[in-house]
């Protein structure tokens, strides 16, 4: 069988009010696969996430999921394949860690449902995975910065979603966290075919994980590949001005990037 | 907040608590009925004739049925429908200071009374008088106007701000009407102050068959509001269409306010304290917050209406001062817990 593209974009391009944030932007990642999307501060990575969520209004057949346009999607059956992971996330509302969690059953619920045993045993699944299982009953507005994190991460989990969309999903969590969860989600792209899309500053991080990388500055792909390919001398010079050296991480057998502090 | 089963008793206990105030607001009065009375009457219609009815007078009969119970009722209504849009309009704006007049629907609906008042407007509509209609005219006229031209809700800050503003302007026209129509001032200012006291079965009619099913819309699709106060992109990447839902919940307690507004006039801090209470109660989600707003409301609303009509009888003051006399004291209260949690 034939691999088919999960996500598409075709020469996407995208302004904000009169500046040009992306521009020509083509890329498709396979089912099941690690991507990762790397670039500078204002590259425009949290402005292709959104537009492959199908949250900013672009134009029609620009990007497709799973072969199809993502504009002929309602939300709820877009949310029943895709789920985000936000850069950050602020939450007023005095809601129980569960009860955040809990909605990422949304989308499969109908209109008088309301949440079955199987809803919150997948629910418990995800905080389980992400290690907030024995935070359900705290209040979310009394979460570190860390461990809301991982509480959206569980809720983005819950969905059960095809495609798993995360803007710098390690960007509050300790040296442990960052591995636990990207580990995670690794093992859940490997054994159920997930496909994962992260925004990703670490480039050991990505280095590590990622089966593709894109790497974008001022809005474009500058390059893009396998890591190896990818993260060179060369091409961290050039988007990031910084002398870095490749070498072996001796744990791994993977690339690791070392560099200059100067 | 408070866990799952004591939620229903306490929701049980706050409807005992309604059925007591209607029977207290339908005893007290310039005529002072029984209690026992109020029930028998009350209840007269579904017992089986000639079961001690003939000893109940006629004229409490008639004060209860003719006057009493219809502004009881429509006082009801109206405070389920302010409790619920105020809870409502917190979710849709993330706020828990916003309001149901946040959107310029009071300062629409007195200018719309004002305008209606000095131009000597005589309309009616299914036995509804000329107040009542400028007044849901001017309500649902100012919300449009501040939708539309804040983008038609494509961000909430605009259309808090432009609420502000248009609020501000309508209030100013309404003040230079007054200014040069001073033989109409004090009706204007009266009615600004919120009354029950042009209470009838046509109003409670009119405005039931309009609060009760938007009350039960709100409930139903409560879900939506909990997602929508996580923030726009998470709630439409959990499958809520957020701009559409957004329309459809401040239309329809758009409504709800205006009706209320419309017969009873500007009635403040009901439906920004009841949502606050009862959050205490409930918790954030909306499918227990709205029924619970909904009683509290009503319960409210009752209480100062019937303070509002025997406090220092036979005059009566405004419902709207004894909201606010009784609300603000009770906010500042509720603020003092939130920042000393036991
Ligand atoms: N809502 C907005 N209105 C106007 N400009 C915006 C908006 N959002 C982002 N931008 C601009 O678009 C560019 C790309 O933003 P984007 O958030 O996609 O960057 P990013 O690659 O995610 O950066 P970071 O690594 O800092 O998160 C930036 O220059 C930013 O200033
Ligand atoms: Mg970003």
């Amino acid at each position: 069988m034939r691999e088919k593209n999960v996500v598409q974009t075709k020469n996407l391009d995208w302004t904000y009010n009169g500046t040009k944030v992306l521009d020509d932007v083509s890329i498709t990642i396979k089912p099941g696969t690690f991507t990762g999307i790397l670039g500078p501060n204002g590259a425009g990575k949290t402005t292709l996430l959104k537009l492959i969520l199908n949250l900013l209004d672009n134009e029609k057949d620009s990007v497709l999921i799973t072969g199809k346009d993502i504009k002929t999607y309602s939300r709820k059956a877009l949310a029943k394949i895709e789920a985000y992971v936000p850069q950050s996330v602020k939450i007023d509302f005095n809601f129980t860690v569960e009860q955040v969690v809990l909605m990422g059953r949304t989308p499969f619920l109908g209109r008088f449902d309301r949440e079955s045993n199987e809803d919150i045993k997948i629910a418990e699944w995800a905080m389980q995975e992400t290690g907030v299982l024995k935070l359900r009953g705290k209040l979310i507005t009394h979460l570190s910065g860390g461990e809301l994190q991982r509480v959206v991460i569980a809720r983005a989990l819950t969905q059960e979603p095809a495609i798993l969309a995360l803007d710098e999903p390690t960007s509050h969590l300790d040296i442990h966290h960052q591995i636990n969860i990207l580990s995670i989600i690794r093992s859940l792209a490997k054994r159920k075919n997930l496909t994962i899309v992260a925004v990703l500053h670490d480039v050991n991080h990505a280095l590590e994980y990622c089966d593709n990388i894109f790497l974008l500055d001022q809005g474009k792909i500058v390059n893009s590949g396998s890591p190896e390919k990818v993260i060179t001398p060369k091409v961290m010079k050039e988007v990031y001005n910084l002398n870095v050296n490749i070498t072996k991480n001796p744990f791994t057998g993977n690339p690791y990037m070392l560099h200059d502090y100067a | 907040m408070i866990s799952g089963k004591y939620r229903k008793i306490i929701f049980t206990l706050l409807v005992l608590i309604l059925l007591g105030t209607i029977m207290i607001a339908g005893s007290l009065g310039s005529a002072r009925i029984s209690f026992s009375d109020v029930i028998k009457i009350i209840i007269s219609p579904i017992t089986p004739v000639g079961v001690e009815n003939n000893v109940i007078k006629e004229t409490s009969r008639i004060i209860i049925w003719k006057i009493r119970m219809p502004r009881i009722v429509l006082t009801v209504i109206a405070g389920m429908g302010l409790g619920v849009s105020g809870a409502v309009f917190q979710g849709i704006f993330r706020n828990p200071m916003a309001n149901p007049y946040i959107l310029g629907i009071s300062s629409g609906a007195a200018f719309g009374v004002t305008l209606g008042m000095t131009m000597g407007l005589q309309i009616t509509f299914l036995g509804i008088g000329a107040i009542p209609i400028s007044a849901f005219i001017g309500a649902v006229g100012a919300s449009v106007i501040v939708y539309l031209i804040s983008g038609g809700g494509r961000d909430i800050l605009p259309l808090l701000l432009s609420g502000i503003a248009i609020g501000f302007f309508l209030s100013a026209m309404m003040s230079l009407l007054m200014y040069f129509n001073r033989s109409q001032l004090e009706n204007i200012v009266y009615w600004t102050m919120g009354s029950f006291n042009a209470s009838s079965w046509q109003k409670a009619a009119i405005t039931a068959p309009v609060i009760l099913p938007g009350i039960l819309f709100l409930i139903i699709f409560a879900r939506d509001l909990n997602l929508m106060v996580l923030g726009e992109d998470s709630a439409s990447s959990l499958g809520i269409p957020v701009r559409k839902s957004r329309l459809i919940f401040l239309l329809i307690s758009t409504i709800i306010t205006a009706s209320a507004v419309a017969v009873s006039g500007v009635i403040g801090f009901v439906g920004l304290i009841v949502p606050h209470a009862m959050r205490i109660i409930t918790g954030p989600d909306h499918r227990t917050l709205i029924p619970y707003s909904m009683m509290g409301g009503a319960i409210l609303l009752l209480v100062s209406d019937t303070i509002a009509r025997t406090i220092i009888a036979p005059t009566e003051i405004p419902v709207g001062i004894v909201t606010s006399l009784l609300g603000a004291p009770f906010f500042l209260f509720l603020l003092n817990r939130m920042r000393h949690p036991k």
